[in-house]
């Protein structure tokens, strides 16, 4: 327990538990079965933000093009899905039965061979993983080894999420083009259409994602973590330091694609389809609009984020159905001006003094427990650094009016 | 919130249109006027949980009212919202007024993938009114037949589908496509086609059928097949190849704001009417507001419907559909086939007697309309309209000439033999 506190600390413990309250016990009980869907839908997305928070909060490198990875993550998990979906039986109206119906819509006559491995189940998990992460690396690789950075790079991710999407629209016989893949249906033969499905596919979601978060606040209070801070910070003298910069910026980079492909591929099972609608800017900008909103220091602060973005969203436009976007402006616009580290900066400017305030006035020992200087020494840095503002890659003023981009019939 | 002003609106413009809707719409069904509810208990109408009361029924409505799809589908919420005023203006369904939610799809496949499950599951509509391009189709099919509710969806569309939880209103490709090719066959003796499209499932689909025909059933040639994304403004290079190409037919399939540069850019080039022939399965009325009449009069489109169809119905209801949204609106081919959405369901219930959903999906069949703007269409087994094929021609004003129509009714089949 001290070697958690060791890494966690008090205040960290008391929002991962709220959260994990929060999610776990408050939501299922008040939720109906379709508002619970959608909350997991939700929370999909906050593996895209928690991975923006080591990227951008973090690292400080902001990737406009974050939907490339959590569109691939969930293709692969369309893939294995659509296939199961497509055997002979269920699919025998077609001219070539046991493909995957849009292919057959295509002429596509037989199945391309690199569609095969995905019949199986660790294949398309081991891809969901690591295929963005490849993508991420061969794009950061190219990029940071050659000090691309800031403005430049945001822009590199924007051209690739639209490589990718006019690529997966482009080629529809093997991706199901604007439609994408649809009617996805059970998973190694378990329906996961199913009430009971959903419940459990919700916690499956929701442990995976404090797996995610609890690994991002292992990295943030690492050695590495603080360099990541310190590089965002002042890159130079990290670099004049010894340093290899490009390597820590690519494992960062990596790392949050790797999130969003889990995100991805969570996204697939829970709403049953995939569609390139997710891998575009548009969608891209928005990941990065939840991440802001929640405070793209914070961790916790990323999950409350999306879940407050797409509430407004949800809620707007059932209740407003011709207003609603600009009222999802007005909200980003708001949170941007008013308090540009998000909720969470508001939490840490405000309510986290005065709970602290409070706290100095028992006799007890603070805290933090005395630890190793080391440690010691990195508090102080991510204390003073978190109360500063960052210098580079600072775009959060550009919100997006939601669904404005170039949509598709 | 939206619902409950929408109603308010729905009363005080029904008490408004209430004289012209009965004089206007001699419909089937008129006895639901003095049915009373003591006929139609909630409990046996209603065996499913649906939301209906002793009073009112409710409906969805999903369309995009935002986004990119907006414009195309505002005909399609206009005209439904027209056709329900009308229906709640002689009585309703089994003595209930007609309320409706609206939901907004925001031309976004996913969100209306959420929308319609909110319909459904969480406000227990009777049916759903909405849809319109296939991707949103797509994206909702799988929930409307797993929670078990009922679509009509208005758009012309690729076929290759059939679903016991969807009637689809518009045509389905061969409805369209066969009937248009006979007739530039026979009448222009087009031997040669070039195909063009946007690139997405209907055009692919709609090419394959046309290439089949001329291929196999009319022994013509195709000189050419091209396809460019959703959105393409520059045509220029397809310009030369159809130059180049001279095709006795060009067969276009380009959809939404790519037609405006497409048609602008050939009249620019030099090939207009009266040089070359041009059959188009993708322009209405709603399209011809963006590129302009003049920019492509001459050529001709293969619809259902044309907003100058010179018949008693449709003169009623155009008649209405101005009187209610302005002089300057525009009726579209999907405009008109989303009016049919309320009105068959109306009669599919009182069919049925009941609004369970299974009893509706079977009581379909066989339900005719002879209100139709159109005018007569009726309802097949496999879900889809059986409903005319009408060639117009495009005049400068944006209307259609109507020039040709099939003589009997064509029968809808998704899955076309020989064509796949």
């Amino acid at each position: 327990m001290t070697k958690l506190r060791h890494w966690l600390g008090t205040s960290d413990i008391a929002g991962i538990v709220i959260l994990a309250l929060v999610i776990l016990v408050v939501m299922p009980l008040t939720a109906d079965i379709f508002r619970l869907n959608l909350i997991g839908k939700y929370l999909t997305y906050a593996f895209v933000a928690v991975g923006l928070v080591m990227l951008w909060g973090y690292g400080g490198i902001l990737s406009l093009g974050q939907g490339v990875f959590f569109g691939l993550g969930g293709y692969c998990m369309a893939m294995f899905l659509k296939l199961e979906a497509s055997d002979p039986e269920s699919t025998k109206i077609q001219s070539t039965p046991g493909i995957p119906d849009f292919m057959d819509w295509n002429q596509i006559t037989q199945l391309p061979l690199w569609w095969e491995p995905f019949r199986h189940l660790p294949f398309a998990i081991f891809a969901l993983l690591f295929v963005p992460t490849l993508l991420a690396f061969i794009v950061g690789f190219a990029m940071f080894k050659r000090r691309v950075g800031g403005v430049y790079f945001a822009i590199i991710t924007q051209a690739v999420a639209l490589v990718l999407t006019v690529l997966i629209i482009g080629q529809q016989g093997y991706t199901g083009g604007v439609n994408g893949m649809t009617d996805l249906k059970t998973m190694l033969g378990w329906d996961v259409r199913t009430d009971s499905a959903k419940y459990i596919l919700y916690y499956a979601n929701a442990i995976l994602l404090f797996g995610a978060i609890f690994l991002c606040r292992w990295i943030q209070k690492s050695k590495l973590g603080t360099l990541l801070l310190a590089m965002r910070d002042k890159e130079d003298r990290v670099r004049f330091s010894g340093y290899d910069v490009a390597n820590f910026k690519v494992f960062v980079f990596c790392l949050a694609a790797m999130l969003c492909g889990i995100g991805g591929a969570m996204f697939a099972l829970q709403v049953g389809f995939m569609s390139p609608s997710f891998v575009g800017i548009v969608p891209s900008i928005e990941m990065v609009i939840f991440a802001a909103v929640g405070g793209r220091n914070s961790l916790v602060g990323a999950v409350y984020g999306t879940l407050l973005v797409n509430f407004g969203k949800t809620y707007f436009s059932e209740s407003f159905p011709q207003l609603w976007l600009f009222l999802m402006a007005a909200l980003f616009i708001g949170v941007v001006m008013a308090f540009p580290n998000g909720f969470a900066g508001l939490f840490e400017d405000f309510v986290k003094p005065w709970l602290l305030g409070k706290r100095e006035k028992k006799p007890e020992t603070p805290a933090v427990p005395p630890v190793a200087p080391v440690t010691m020494q990195d508090d102080d840095v991510s204390k003073t650094v978190t109360t500063r503002t960052v210098d580079s890659g600072d775009a959060v003023s550009a919100p997006t009016t939601g669904r404005m981009g170039p949509a598709t019939a | 919130m939206s619902s409950k002003d929408d109603r308010k609106g729905l009363e005080s413009l029904s008490r408004r249109q209430f004289n012209m809707g009965l004089a206007a719409l001699p419909l089937i069904g008129m006895s639901g006027m003095s049915m009373a509810n003591t006929q139609f208990p909630t409990a046996k109408v209603n065996t499913t949980k649906l939301a209906i009361t002793d009073t009112e029924v409710t409906v969805g409505q999903l369309h995009s009212a935002t986004g990119t799809m907006a414009i195309s589908e505002t005909g399609s919420i206009q005209a439904e919202r027209l056709a329900i005023e009308q229906i709640n203006a002689m009585g309703g369904v089994l003595g209930r007024q007609i309320k409706v939610i609206q939901e907004d799809g925001a031309s976004d496949w996913p969100t209306f993938a959420e929308k319609s499950k909110k319909l459904l599951v969480n406000d227990r509509v009777a049916a759903v009114f909405g849809c319109w391009t296939s991707a949103s189709r797509k994206a909702v099919l799988p929930i409307f037949e797993k929670e078990n509710g009922m679509l009509y969806y208005p758009t012309f569309y690729e076929g290759l589908e059939q679903s016991k939880n969807v009637i689809y209103t518009g045509q389905e490709a061969t409805q369209q496509i066969i009937y248009g090719l006979d007739w530039v066959q026979k009448e222009k003796n087009a031997k040669s086609f070039f195909l063009i499209g946007s690139d997405y499932i209907w055009p692919r689909t709609s090419n394959k059928i046309a290439r089949k025909h001329i291929e196999n059933f009319q022994k013509g040639k195709v000189v050419g097949e091209e396809y460019y994304p959703l959105g393409h403004t520059n045509f220029n290079s397809l310009i030369n190849k159809i130059k180049v190409a001279k095709p006795d037919c060009v067969y276009a399939i380009v959809v939404g704001g790519s037609n405006v540069a497409f048609y602008k850019q050939m009249k620019a080039a030099g090939i207009t009417a009266d040089k070359q022939l041009l059959l188009t399965i993708s322009v209405t009325e709603d399209e011809l507001l963006g590129i302009g009449g003049e920019n492509c009069n001459g050529f001709y489109a293969c619809m259902k419907y044309f907003q100058s169809l010179d018949n008693a119905n449709n003169k009623k209801f155009v008649e209405a559909f101005k009187a209610k949204y302005g002089a300057k609106e525009v009726i579209g081919d999907v405009t008109q086939a989303a009016y049919l959405g309320p009105w068959l369901w109306k009669a599919t219930v009182e069919k049925a007697g009941s609004f369970d959903i299974d009893k509706v999906a079977a009581a379909s069949p066989g339900i005719e309309l002879k209100t139709a703007p159109e005018g007569y269409v009726k309802i097949h087994e496999n879900h889809h309209l059986w409903s005319k094929a009408r060639i117009g021609q495009i005049q400068s004003d944006g209307q259609f000439k109507l020039i040709a129509e099939s003589p009997n009714l064509i029968e809808p089949n998704p899955f076309p033999k020989g064509y796949q």
